[in-house]
């Protein structure tokens, strides 16, 4: 099954077009790695098809009911430095996209909210002041925010980006699990493209437009690939 | 002690002000939590100043104050929060651009028309004189609309406030939130402007939030005990407005001052002793 689909979109800023008909369509249970080098337009192409930039031209379709089954970990957050926000309060916002016609939280997604940190082994922080934590562990927060929402598909910007090796690892880890276990759609975009040919089902190559969109072997006969790793320079 | 409030119940001036005031308090205690945490402090300085030009054109046409300046002042907060929206830098400059040239505009009209007397300086500054039955009334209506509308979007609000890219992309119409915080803001500013004056008003919205800010880590104790303070401090600024003769805007601004400086400094002691 579809769960969207990108038509000829074109996203930029005052003027200056950053990507450039993109096309491509992503299927229930995909793992798609986003790569290119930098400035290539990887973030925008995710907040494009996350609706937060517009499009100048072109279109991002949802399947029916997706909009609001969609979670997503942003690269960084520009958040002030002492906000005042609990983890609990953190990780019980990501459901309030499917809220819906509700106004209030019901016991058992407060319930879950246990249940979601004590699988990322989270549950002693569940009092604590979010922005006493360090990187990894807001970036753990942050995911577990982002699958609170039931959510189906999962975007997520550079998550592993200031993680050590292992913490790092241990967050691939938690993605496939979701992946593989739980059927959830990834669309992830990283610099770590060891971390991205190991785990990831297809690579979506940008620079500007798509350069290459399949599976990960097919990714490797590629010269966006060689040019990417710096291997066989032009 | 008695005695003081016995003699300020015996006033209806105090209790009017008193009555609408605590509520205008607790409003912006609310507001102003998401305000400073969304960096839009600015935007209710703004519509204050706005507010300030409103008035001035309803005491020049001879019409009700409110019912002029809560549309004008609506119209200034949906066109704010457009250009704070936009970009960071240049918005904080228009935002300083619209507030000075609304206050000179009020300032010109009214000096050409009524000339600058005591009821200026009672705009600018804030009265406890300054509340009239009608005011009570509307101020009442007001405040319980914004209470009621935030506890209702409570968690929509706190959404918004912390990370506005992910409640847009999980799907919570973000534009509706922000706007409905600025069109509150903006009723609250207008009908708070009489008692704590057109340049004091701000920093009912603004001290609140930062004074428990300093002790409390939630989302929720930070607006619940930010309701607490600005009620506690606005009730002793008006006694201090009141026996020492000062404006109230001020007397409840020192009051909060005070407050911070308080807070900051137990929060300075409770950190050095945790660690």
């Amino acid at each position: 099954m579809k769960v969207l689909e990108c038509e000829n979109l074109c996203l930029g800023y005052e003027g200056m077009t950053v990507v450039e008909n993109a096309s491509f369509s992503v299927e229930e249970g995909d793992y798609i790695c986003i790569l290119g080098r930098n400035g290539a337009g990887k973030s925008t192409f995710v907040k494009g098809l996350l609706g937060l930039i517009p499009a100048t031209s072109g279109k991002v379709t949802y399947e029916k009911g997706m909009k609001s089954k969609i979670g997503y970990v942003p690269q960084f957050m520009v958040l002030q430095k002492d906000f005042p926000a609990t983890v609990h309060e953190v990780v019980m916002s990501g459901f309030t996209g499917s809220l819906g016609r509700k106004l209030f939280f019901s016991k058992a997604q407060n319930e879950k909210v246990k249940g979601i940190l004590e699988k990322l082994n989270l549950s002693e922080y569940d009092k604590a002041s979010f922005s006493s934590l360090s990187v990894g562990q807001k970036q753990r927060i942050l995911l577990a925010r982002a699958v609170c929402a039931d959510s189906k598909v999962l975007f997520l910007d550079e998550p592993a980006s200031g993680l050590d090796p292992a913490a790092s690892a241990e967050f691939y880890n938690i993605i496939s699990d979701l992946n593989s276990n739980e059927g959830v759609t990834v669309i992830m975009i990283s610099h770590d493209i060891n971390g991205a040919l190991r785990n990831g089902k297809k690579i979506l190559h940008i620079d500007k437009e798509i350069e290459f969109f399949g599976s990960t072997k097919e990714y490797l006969k590629t010269d966006s690939y060689r040019r990417l790793t710096g291997g066989d320079l032009p | 002690m008695t005695a003081l409030f016995g003699e300020l119940f015996s006033y209806t001036f105090i209790v009017r002000a008193l009555a609408a005031g605590t509520l205008i308090a607790f409003c912006s205690a609310l507001l102003g939590v998401s305000l400073v945490l969304k960096r839009y402090s600015m935007i209710g300085d703004g519509l204050s100043h706005v507010g300030f030009g409103a008035f001035a054109v309803a005491l020049a046409l001879n019409a009700s104050p409110l019912a002029v300046a809560i549309p004008i002042v609506v119209a200034a907060a949906f066109l704010l929060l457009r250009i704070s929206s936009n970009a960071k830098i240049k918005g904080d400059a228009a935002v300083a651009l619209i507030s000075s040239s609304a206050l000179a505009i009020g300032v010109i009209i009214v000096s050409s028309s009524v000339g600058i007397n005591t009821d200026i300086y009672n705009y600018m500054f804030g009265s406890i004189l300054a509340v009239s039955g009608n005011d009570v009334i509307i101020s009442v209506i007001c405040s319980v609309a914004v209470i009621i509308l935030y506890i209702l979007f409570y968690n929509r609000i706190f959404a918004v406030t912390f990370d506005e890219d992910f409640a847009k992309a999980t799907g919570v119409r973000t534009g509706v939130y922000n706007s409905l915080i600025a069109v509150l803001t903006a009723v609250i500013v207008v009908v708070g402007m009489r008692l704590m004056g057109a340049l004091l008003i701000s920093s009912l919205i603004v001290f609140p939030a930062l004074t428990s800010m300093r002790l409390c880590k939630s989302f929720k104790s930070v607006t619940i005990c930010g309701v607490i303070v600005s009620i506690v401090c606005f009730i002793i600024g008006i006694v201090i407005s009141f026996t020492k003769g000062v404006p109230a805007g001020a007397g409840v601004v020192v009051v909060n001052l005070a407050a911070f400086v308080i807070f900051t400094l137990i929060g300075i002691i409770k950190n050095s002793t945790a660690k």
